[in-house]
Parts: C-alpha cells; structure tokens; sequence
C-alpha cells in the first residue's frame, strides 16, 4: 500500500459487497415472488438478471430479495418494488428482458414503467 | 453479485454450540439449492448474545436467527433463502414482527438498544479473516491520516484529548502513557498489547481478537508512529486458539498490503508486528511479568519503576496496552477526540465492554457507555435474573476486583466509583451471583485461583495467599473464632500492601469487598455454624420431613453411598454419618420432602 488512492479504491470497491449489511432505511427493495407459482413461471432468471444489472451498474442503495406467494399467481413472475416514501410499484409477467429497462428507467432514473405493470395488464 | 449474506457468528462461544458445522451444512445445502452465486455464507466474530447460540443474521433482511441447529439449515435454505419466506420459529423472539416477512431491527432489542459499539463495532459484522471487509468499514483510514495530516505529537495530544484510560484494570490515562515513551529517546522502542486476558469469566480481548483483528493492528502501527517505534508484539495467550490463528492471518494480510513493513503509504514510516503467545500463567497479565515473558524468560514480574515507558521491553521504553483499548483508538482518530470524549462521564470517557456471565439470563458481551447504571446492564441488557431469584451482588474485575452489592445497582459504573465502593473495574468481567451464592465460598473461589496462579516471587503473595486460604477454608469448614475475621482483615491489607506486583496487591480485594458488605454471611458462618445460602458442604445437613415423605424408596436408590434407610411407603431418615451431601436425593424426590438446613 503505497498511498492513500489505492486504500480508497478498496473500499469503494468493497462497500458495494458489504452494503447490504447495513440497515439503511432508505434502501430501495426489490422484492421477487419466489414461490412455486413463481418458480415455475421463470422468476429465477428474472432473480438473477437483477442481481446482475445492480450489480453492473453498481447500485448501492438497491437490494434484491424474495418473498413468497404474493396472491396473483396467474400474473408471476412478480416484482414488487418499495421505496420509502412512495408507493409500491407491481410488475407483472416478468422475464430478464424486461429487467434491463426496469433497472435503467425506474431504478436509476426514477421513472416507473407503466407498460410492465399490473395496471396496463388488467 | 450476492443478493444475499448470511452471516454466522464463529467466535469462541457460537463455535463450541457447533456454529462450523453449520456453516459446511449451509454451504452443502446453499449449493444443492443451486444458489451458490446468489447466496454468500460468511464467518464473523461476536455478536454478544452468547446465550443464544449459534448466533447467525440473514441480510438484506436483518433476520436474527438464534440456537439454530444443524437439522435447521434445510429449511433456513428452502424457505428462507430459495422462498423468502422468514422461518419465524428461529426467529430470535424480541424481533418477531406482526408483519408478514418483516422483522423488527435488532437495535430495537434490550439487549441491543442500550449499547453503544465502538470497541465491538465489527464484531458481527465483517468476515475477520478478509482485509477487504474491514478496509470497506473505513478500515486503516485512521492509520493513513495518522501519516498523512498529523505529526506524532498532534496523535498523542487526540488521544490526550479525547480522555481515554487504559481498558486492561488500572485505567491509566492511554494518551499520558504515550508521552511518556515518546519523550525518551532510545535507538529502539517498542510498542507492545497485552492479550493474556485471564480473568475467570472476561472474553472482551478474545471477541476483539477473534472478530476484529485488523483494528488491533492498525492501532498498534498509529501507537508506533505516535511513539517513534518500528516494533510491536502481540501476546496472547495460547487458549484462544481462534484468536491466534486470525489474527496471525491478519497480520500476514497486512504485510501483504504494505499496511506492515516498510514505507507505509509512502510515507517512509515503518513498523512490524510479531505474535508471541503465553504459556498460560495468570501473572503474565501483568505488565513486567508479560514483557519478561515476550523476552523469553519465566513470567515473573519485576519491580516497578522503572516504568515499562523508562525501561521495558529489552530495555527499552515501551507502550503496552490491552486489546480493547487499542481497538478504540482508530474510531477515535478518526471521528475525533470530542466525538469520544462526549460518550461517558466526567473522569472515564467511552464505553466499556463487559463479560457478563453467572446468573443471568442474557450471558454475553454487552459495549455500554461509561456511566451506566448496574441495573441497566442486568436488568435490562441482561434479561435479569432466571428463575424468579434475587440479585444478591455482581462480582467485576475478576481476581482482582471485589463485590458490588444491590445497594449500589444505581451507581454509574466508571473507574473511580468502582474504586470508591470496593470492587475495580478490571478488564470487564461481570459475574452477576443471586441468593443461591455463599459470599464466603466466592471469595475463596477467587482466592484459590490466586494461591493457584501466584508466582511464587515474593513471599506476601506466595506465602500470604495461601494462609488467607487457609483461614477462609476454617470458616467454611465450621471451625473458626470471630477473632480470625480480625486475623483475616489484617493479613489482607499486609498482602496488599508488600506484594511485588498487581496480582498480590489485589489478591485479597475479593475477600475484603465480600467481607465489607456481607459481614453478617461470615458471621453466620462462625457464630451460628450455617452457611445462609445453603453452599457450603460442612455445614450443610439434609433432611427428610416425614409429613411430607410418602416412602416411594426413590431417594434411597439414588443415594450412592446408602444412607437413606426406611421401607416402602414408611416415612425415610438420612444417616448423618453416611451423608456426602451431594444433593442427589434432594434433586429427586417429588413431594418436596428433603431440605438442606
């Protein structure tokens, strides 16, 4: 270790692996419906391409978990996304490819995307 | 990247309930599951509930999960991990939530919500054995600032400032130790950190070692640039062999770095650190004895001054300090001496790391502020006493230390009224004893382990020990005077007096805090020939009430030396002079027939 910049660069790279272990309320959860319903509908892959957007685009605030049947078993895989303050956003019937826009537009940037919501399907 | 962390705590407690082999469990079925890729299982140190392990915390979630067993992990597995469904029945019960998949925040809990980590703030919280992780938790920061902005003397003056006294017993101002060594000048000195934490019943050092080691190495490297010494060692004692085996992967990770060795952050400064472990005597605790023993000869203490900072190791000025103290000094550079100096009260600044163990519901390590009441650490944090019984005292600073009785639970517990009231705060051992403790028997167990542990160097201590034992063991024998109270009060204060070294001079302090406040248990003992809490064998005598008595036989088969005599469904009598009293019998009847008297 030679200077100060190669300690920084350690931890930034470190803090991104170790975030989650942080109780931070401001978090933003991204929840997938992992029970059998979801399974067998592909959630798994969904599962894994946000885990592999967020960690692409190294998004520290964002963490990505399961939970089970969330009770609309006809439209798993299903996404539900939290953030403190606002409301619960459902997307439904979703594949990896949709992550990708999801992850960029509302994660990122901010913006819902209706179209993948349980509001355009009904 | 892993969107899960589990993290099982694998310091000394949790590993001894059997937290490795739930880790390979968690690995096998995490793999079976296929989610190796999403899931990463990680070895921590202390969490501090040791009551309830193997401890382990599933994130992002926050689920504490407690006693979890190995027969557990498939469902952890299936439900939790691959389902996200929280398995509510490991649950540890204080953070079960009335919400679906929620769980409340451990620092909710009272055993949590009233500490205050700083010494302990990694301890549960990064994988000890990967410099990445403490890095990432602002990890020799302090160091490289130390380097970087300040001179020697302006890291000297923070810690100065910020108030911080010494965690190993006497609580000697930390900055005021440094000065000392730096103002000498010597072509050597050394920096060195006392690890030999012996007192029965303390385990902060060892949770510090085991769970946060790189905090220890990069204070000692901030007390070697702040004293101008290029050397440290580490002794610890060779029964924690977690310890020792982490830390030693610490500083070979350091050296790794260049956080060890020459030109550190190109700054020129160098330091090296070297692990010596002790041989298992008490008295290397102490300070000379400790740096005789690092230089490779018997650990016996020698005569104090000169001071360790004059003349220590191999001669040369020297810091020591213990393990809990250096882990507070990177926070401290680091938020600042202001930061620090406001937690605590007016003469002892911080927080202090306690063992609590005994009679108590939540046994474990607790980090309070300075300053915080007897009864917020038991009653609170501690879960109080099990089974309905009553706190009779708390026993703190181990061999050393004394008794503090219920009268004093308000007290704010700080070095000073800890002195005033008798006991001391030693290294952090809290014993917490209810109505079931003879004060007698617990200050001859404390004296047995100094007549034990004393190294025969000079005679108060060899010599004087052993006859206070002697007398002790008259009382509790039934055969004393009151005039040995007298005898016993006198060869106390000649042992503290003309002892060589810390261990004599505060070997009676059990026998002279437990007399101070439990006079009338000692009397008991002398005039009435009872042992009051019902410990003491010789003068204990079981008997059966034969109201009470329906003849079941039951005591007499169990009794192994046959002095339970009477037939079936006739009332049974013990014959005193059979008797071991060893309780069997009185464990076993079910009509509460048999009492001790």
């Amino acid at each position: 270790m030679k200077s100060l910049a190669e300690l920084q660069a350690i931890k930034e790279k470190m803090q991104n692996k170790v975030g989650i272990r942080e109780e931070s309320g401001d978090n933003i959860r991204v929840v997938v419906g992992m029970a059998t319903c979801g399974i067998a509908a592909g959630a798994r892959p969904v599962l894994t391409a946000f885990t592999d957007e967020v960690e692409k685009r190294n998004l520290q605030n964002v963490t990505v978990s399961q939970t089970g049947c969330i009770g609309i078993c006809q439209y798993e895989p299903v996404v539900e996304i939290f953030e403190q303050g606002k409301e619960k956003v459902t997307y439904v019937k979703m594949t990896p490819e949709k992550v990708a826009k999801i992850v960029t537009d509302h994660l990122v940037n901010g913006n819902v995307v209706s179209e993948y919501t349980i509001g355009s399907v009904k | 990247m892993y969107r899960s962390h589990v993290l099982v705590c694998g310091g000394t407690g949790c590993t001894s309930s059997g937290s490795e082999q739930i880790i390979k469990s968690l690995e096998k079925e995490i793999e079976l599951a296929g989610l190796s890729e999403e899931v990463k299982v990680i070895k921590t140190g202390c969490f501090g509930l040791c009551a309830l392990g193997p401890i382990m915390i599933v994130y992002p979630e926050g689920c504490f999960y407690s006693m979890v067993k190995k027969e557990d992990i498939p469902e952890i597995v299936q439900e939790h991990l691959l389902k996200g469904r929280i398995v509510k029945r490991l649950l540890y019960s204080e953070t079960v939530s009335e919400e679906q998949d929620h769980v409340k925040s451990l620092n909710e809990t009272d055993f949590y919500k009233k500490q205050k980590r700083v010494a302990l703030r990694n301890c549960g919280v990064i994988n000890p054995e990967n410099i990445d992780e403490y890095i990432a938790f602002d990890g020799y920061a302090a160091l490289g600032k130390c380097l970087t902005e300040y001179t020697p003397e302006q890291v000297i003056q923070i810690i100065k400032d910020s108030g911080l006294r010494g965690r190993g017993g006497a609580g000697f101002p930390t900055g005021l130790k440094w000065s000392f060594a730096a103002a000498n000048d010597a072509d050597q000195k050394y920096v060195a950190c006392n690890a030999d934490e012996g007192d029965p019943g303390a385990f902060m050092d060892r949770s510090v070692l085991e769970g946060d080691p790189h905090a220890l190495i990069e204070a000692m490297a901030i007390a070697g640039y702040a004293i101008g010494a290029t050397q440290g060692y580490v002794y610890v004692r060779a029964e924690y062999p977690i310890a020792v085996q982490r830390l030693q992967i610490a500083i070979d990770q350091a050296k790794e770095y260049g956080l060890l060795g020459k030109d550190i952050f190109g700054t020129g400064f160098e330091f090296d650190l070297g692990l010596r472990l002790g041989a298992g005597a008490f008295v290397c605790g102490e300070e000379t004895a400790l740096m005789t023993s690092i230089e490779g000869h018997r650990g016996e203490p020698r005569p104090r001054p000169p001071f360790p900072a004059v003349k220590g190791l191999f001669g040369k000025p020297t810091v020591l300090n213990n393990v809990e103290t250096y882990a507070n000094i990177p926070q401290i550079i680091l938020k600042g001496a202001d930061w620090f100096a406001s937690m605590g009260t007016e003469k002892s600044k911080g927080t202090k790391v306690f063992a609590l163990g005994g009679k108590i519901h939540n046994t474990g390590l607790v980090e309070v502020p300075m300053g915080t009441t007897l009864r917020e650490i038991i009653d609170e944090i501690g879960g109080g006493i099990p089974n309905g019984k009553k706190f009779k005292a708390a026993q703190t600073g181990g061999p050393s230390g004394g008794c503090i009785p219920a009268e004093h639970f308000d007290i704010p517990i700080d070095y000073d009224n800890l002195i005033a009231i008798g006991s001391m705060m030693g290294s952090g051992g809290m014993i917490v004893m209810d109505e079931d403790n003879c004060m007698v028997d617990i200050a001859k167990f404390f004296l047995e382990f100094t007549v034990d542990e004393s190294c025969g160097k000079c005679t108060p201590c060899r010599v004087g020990t052993r006859r206070l034992l002697e007398l002790l063991t008259k009382i509790t024998d039934g055969k004393a005077e009151m005039e040995d109270l007298d005898k016993i009060e006198e060869l106390c204060h000649y042992i503290k007096e003309n002892s060589l070294c810390g261990l004599g001079q505060t070997a009676p302090n059990p026998v002279l805090s437990t007399l101070r406040y439990f006079r009338d248990e000692y009397e008991a003992h002398i005039k009435d020939r009872t042992c009051p809490s019902g410990v003491c064998k010789a003068l204990l005598n079981y008997q059966i009430d034969k109201e009470k008595c329906t003849g079941c036989t039951l005591c007499s088969r169990v009794c192994p030396v046959h002095a339970i005599e009477g037939t079936v469904k006739h009332p049974h009598t013990i014959d005193l002079s059979k008797c071991i009293k060893c309780g069997a019998c009185m464990d076993k009847c079910r009509f509460g027939a048999i009492s001790k008297k």
